[in-house]
């Protein structure tokens, strides 16, 4: 089977990554999503590596989603973000990470307007003293959080307590990345690894053990495009999109598939569900879906952490087929136990077959 | 005794000019940077539109060298250009130095490094090639794909590196819409039952006999082609490449899946340019060509009244056009090494 791993192409496109203070913007969707990942991703960086990344309550939504649905108009969702690199300033930080892509892309995008239209930043500046009487200086670098795991790739791989590795099969863990649009395909030289080949997540994979697919539909959107889901007419395309990834993947066996946007890593797990009831179709091995996982998911995994902890349990597709092949102990009995213990309640049967 | 002119580049343009300027009575130094003579002519199999072998026509013109008794440099670099007056000094890596008094440059052109085109693949999947690699595969007498199997479908990408302006590369390299009729005719000679489409944005069929092949290549040899672009490659399992285009003619996507994608790549300005630019104030166009004087009667000639740019160094160009410019500027500089013997 053909891999991706001997591909060098993504060299061409590498970013500035700090190795340390950072100012944490959370993402408005993904808590709800996969509740686990974001703050999977504060103890792996504040205790397993002790970087100082701020977690700072005081930060909005982005506004991202109101702006690509067009009921937040340009220079609102400016201002929105100028007052978070405004907060930035002020608690004394210069590197901006981003846990959502489509925040990454507003604050890229925007920032390139800026550098663009040099007037534009100026009624920013007047329409934030404005309305908050706040001033700001734009960060050094925005990065996103995958970023971030990928440049810490290697010290995670020296702390691992699992590898992406079927110890049941004893061969690497075949793992399909998907990649949101947001990331690189708006500025290509922002992402790791450019649009076309990008290596965000196919490092992270190759360096704990793992092995990446290529498949023909690999570069496609999951089908997540704002104006697809948000008009219930669309949905259709929507989904056609993730169907059209699903069946172009599945002939390669993957064991689960690993994204760096909110919305991909959610769409991709809960569509297959979807289409399960649908067409009663399912792309995994023995009628069973493919899991999904965000990348903090995975990099707690390869740290040892508990499945649960992680909210796997929020995941549409059980992760159980894949926590088995990488030899990982978990107990069922408390899948639906929350952090204080009590029951959380658990998915219905879905008599899909 | 007869004046020494160094040309600069031992392809086509450059043995044309030396063989003429011989002729004429000059005493041509012909330098090459590689071991042969015939350039990029040399990794080419045949020529549009005839179907002439390339390395016919380059053996012609290096036998007519070794009659004429020309003296050529093989394996030599140019490291510096002096240009005093009526004299020019053009140094060598490996320290040597020649005088003379005039300066052909005839430095050629580069091959488009598919690999930029990042969307299509080249360098990563094995049965996306370019067209040079194609030709590399005809000269050898067959075409097959990374499996060694003759391919059962062949699409062609034209415009690769050309009519770019996202890769800096906006002109046009004018020889690959003919060249990928020829190559489509030549698979289906090889290949009859191979399917063959061609995607294209124009199909700039401008010189004598380009029309005839297009329309010869529709009828008589049941090309496809296709307006449109493709938008990504990608690889299959069984290392097929699955296209996805616009047919722009019928206003809708497409996907296909073939065996072999050739990327019909463009000329791009050869780097050495820049030195000749820099070191004999000498401008570059948009594209990175050197410009001559102007484009019509000193179309090969610079503001240094015995320095004569010929070929592709000034813009892509066809073999004979690049021969024609040979032919011109020999003639310019024996009118300007005659004519100051005229004034004395």
């Amino acid at each position: 089977m053909r891999t991706i791993n001997n591909r060098y192409s993504w060299e061409r496109y590498q970013k500035q990554i700090p190795d340390d203070h950072f100012y944490y913007a959370r993402s408005c969707i993904r808590q709800n999503f996969f509740p686990g990942s974001e703050a999977a991703f504060l103890k792996i960086m504040q205790d397993e590596l002790g970087l100082d990344v701020l977690d700072d309550a005081k930060h909005t939504s982005c506004t991202g989603i109101g702006y690509h649905a067009d009921i937040v108009p340009l220079e609102t969702i400016m201002t929105v973000v100028a007052r978070q690199f405004s907060l930035m300033t002020e608690a004394g930080y210069e590197n901006l990470v981003s846990s959502c892509i489509t925040s990454f892309g507003i604050y890229t995008e925007i920032l390139a307007m800026w550098h663009h239209f040099p007037e534009l930043e100026a009624k920013i500046h007047e329409h934030l003293r404005k309305a908050t009487g706040r001033e700001f200086v734009k960060p050094k670098n925005v990065i996103h959080t995958s970023d971030l795991v990928f440049h810490f790739r290697d010290r995670i791989a020296a702390k691992a307590k699992y590898k992406l590795y079927d110890v049941i099969n004893e061969k690497p863990l075949n793992v399909v990345e998907h990649i949101g649009c947001h990331y690189s395909k708006i500025f290509p030289t922002n992402g790791i690894g450019g649009a076309e080949f990008p290596y965000v997540l196919a490092g992270m994979i190759e360096s704990w053990g793992g092995q990446v697919i290529d498949y023909p539909e690999r570069r496609h959107c999951c089908g997540f495009g704002f104006r697809n889901y948000l008009v219930q007419a669309n949905r259709g395309s929507s989904i056609a999109n993730s169907k059209l990834k699903f069946e172009s993947m599945a002939p390669y066996k993957p064991d689960f598939i690993v994204a760096n946007c909110p919305g991909c890593s959610m769409f991709l797990d809960k569509w297959q569900y979807t289409l399960a009831e649908m067409e009663g179709v399912t792309y995994g091995p023995d009628h069973q879906a493919i899991p999904v996982l965000t990348y903090e998911e995975m990099a707690g995994l390869v740290l040892g952490y508990d499945p649960w902890d992680l909210g796997l349990q929020m995941h549409q597709v059980d992760a159980e087929p894949l926590l088995q092949k990488m030899g990982i102990e978990y107990d069922y009995t408390k899948k639906y136990l929350g952090k204080n213990g009590k029951y959380i309640g658990s998915p219905k049967p879905c008599n899909c077959f | 005794m007869a004046k020494r002119v160094i040309i600069i580049g031992g392809g086509v343009a450059g043995m044309q000019a030396a063989i003429t300027l011989k002729k004429l009575g000059c005493s041509p130094l012909l330098i090459e940077k590689s071991v042969e003579l015939g350039g990029k002519l040399n990794h080419w199999d045949r020529l549009f539109p005839s179907g002439m072998k390339a390395k016919e026509l380059i053996q012609n013109m290096v036998d007519e060298i070794a009659s004429l008794n020309i003296k050529i440099m093989l394996c030599s670099e140019i490291s510096e250009i002096r240009h005093e007056g009526e004299r020019v000094e053009v140094g060598l890596t490996d320290g040597n130095a020649f005088e003379g008094e005039a300066l052909v440059i005839a430095t050629g052109f580069e091959l488009f490094n598919a690999s930029v085109k990042e969307e299509y693949g080249y360098g990563i999947y094995e049965n996306v090639i370019t067209s040079a690699d194609l030709e590399a595969m005809f000269s050898e007498g067959t075409v097959s794909t990374s499996t060694g199997l003759p391919p059962r479908s062949v699409a062609f990408l034209h415009c690769v590196g050309s009519r770019d302006l996202q890769i800096g590369q906006p002109h046009c390299s004018k020889v690959c819409c003919i060249t990928g009729v020829k190559q489509a005719i030549e698979i289906r000679e090889l290949l009859p039952e191979c399917q063959i489409y061609n995607f294209y944005m124009d199909m700039r069929m401008f010189g004598s006999g380009y029309e005839e092949l297009y329309k010869k290549a529709q009828e008589t040899f049941r090309i496809n082609f296709i307006r449109g672009r493709i938008s990504e490659a990608s690889e299959t399992a069984d290392r097929q490449i699955r296209i996805k285009a616009e047919d722009t003619l019928l206003g809708r996507p497409l996907k296909l899946t073939v065996d072999l994608l050739v990327l019909m790549i463009g000329k791009r300005a050869a780097v050495c340019n820049k030195t000749f630019a820099d070191n004999l104030d000498i401008p570059l166009n948009e594209s990175g060509f050197l410009q001559a004087k102007d484009d019509f009667y000193n179309n090969t000639a610079t503001r240094h009244d015995n320095v004569f740019i010929i070929g592709t160094s000034l813009a892509p160009k066809t073999v004979g056009e690049a021969l024609n410019d040979a032919s011109m500027a020999s003639t310019r500089i024996y009118d300007y090494l005659t004519r100051n013997e005229r004034q004395l």
